[in-house]
């Protein structure tokens, strides 16, 4: 669970894993050509995504597919966030969305 | 061919043949899987269903039966019309030895274009796998995949399907 967290930490990772969110199954040029990442930076990243299984990745003829894993994520949600007061957690996201659409 | 839609991997401390077992036979999937007995002879081309009680779930027929290795089954989803009138979309899972650890890998693809169970099942297969792992570990599946947390996702995902369907 510790490598999951590192790989979280890092804000290049984690737009990473939003872009396999909007669109799963991306092979690396893909992902490439949507961020200013250079290709070396991109590829060290999603290793590090797939060494904590937040990334899985399968292969298609020549193409590596990579696919966000919410299996991990899921876990977290489950031993640690479903331990501390979701629903106070939630209370609060709420209030933040609707504080958020007001000033918008 | 075309790309999966669903890949999904979770490292289970466990061993082939545990897994195995928890995958192919009713009596465990019911302790994990929401409470659905899944039952099949697995003979090649054999049907498989998933029964919670009396009430039908899916059904499905045996695709590949590699003991240890590879499973792999169609899905017909038969909770509600909206699910019923798609043609069956393909459950594979896969598993290696890694160590002391089984690497799982689920891949769910050959969907119907805008199928309705492709939504209905995404948020599922994280839950089944969570609690899957949390059953060979520790010896009790999740609550999120108790029974009970299935029926109130059974209407939940009836009610969007039938939200989107033109």
């Amino acid at each position: 669970m510790n490598a999951v967290f590192k790989a979280l930490a890092d804000p290049s990772r984690r737009e990473l894993l939003d872009r396999l969110y909007a669109e799963n199954g991306q092979t690396l040029n893909e992902l490439c050509a949507r961020l200013v990442m250079t290709r070396q930076a991109v590829s060290k990243h999603l290793a590090i995504l797939e060494d904590a299984n937040l990334v899985a990745t399968v292969k298609r003829g020549r193409e590596k597919l990579h696919y966000l894993n919410p299996v991990p994520i899921h876990e977290i949600a489950e031993r640690w966030i479903g331990k501390y007061e979701r629903h106070r957690l939630r209370a609060l996201s709420d209030l933040k969305r609707g504080l958020e659409e007001r000033d918008g | 061919m075309d790309k999966p839609v669903f890949v999904y991997v979770t490292y289970i401390a466990t061993t082939p043949e545990k897994l195995w077992q928890a995958l192919t036979d009713g009596a465990f999937t019911q302790q994990y899987w929401a409470g659905i007995r899944l039952d099949s002879t697995w003979a090649p081309g054999a049907s498989v269903t998933f029964r919670m009680g009396d009430e039908i779930y899916n059904t499905g027929a045996v695709l590949a039966y590699e003991p240890h290795r590879r499973l792999s089954y169609s899905w017909k989803v038969e909770i509600h019309e909206v699910f019923r009138r798609e043609r069956p979309s393909r459950v594979t899972f896969e598993i290696e030895p890694m160590g002391s650890e089984v690497k799982l890998t689920m891949t769910h693809d050959d969907f119907d274009p805008d199928s309705k169970v492709l939504g209905a099942v995404s948020n599922g297969w994280p839950m089944v796998l969570a609690s899957l792992k949390s059953f060979l570990e520790i010896g009790h599946g999740l609550a999120v995949s108790s029974p009970e947390a299935a029926k109130r996702t059974k209407e939940k995902v009836i009610a969007d399907a039938q939200a989107t369907a033109s």
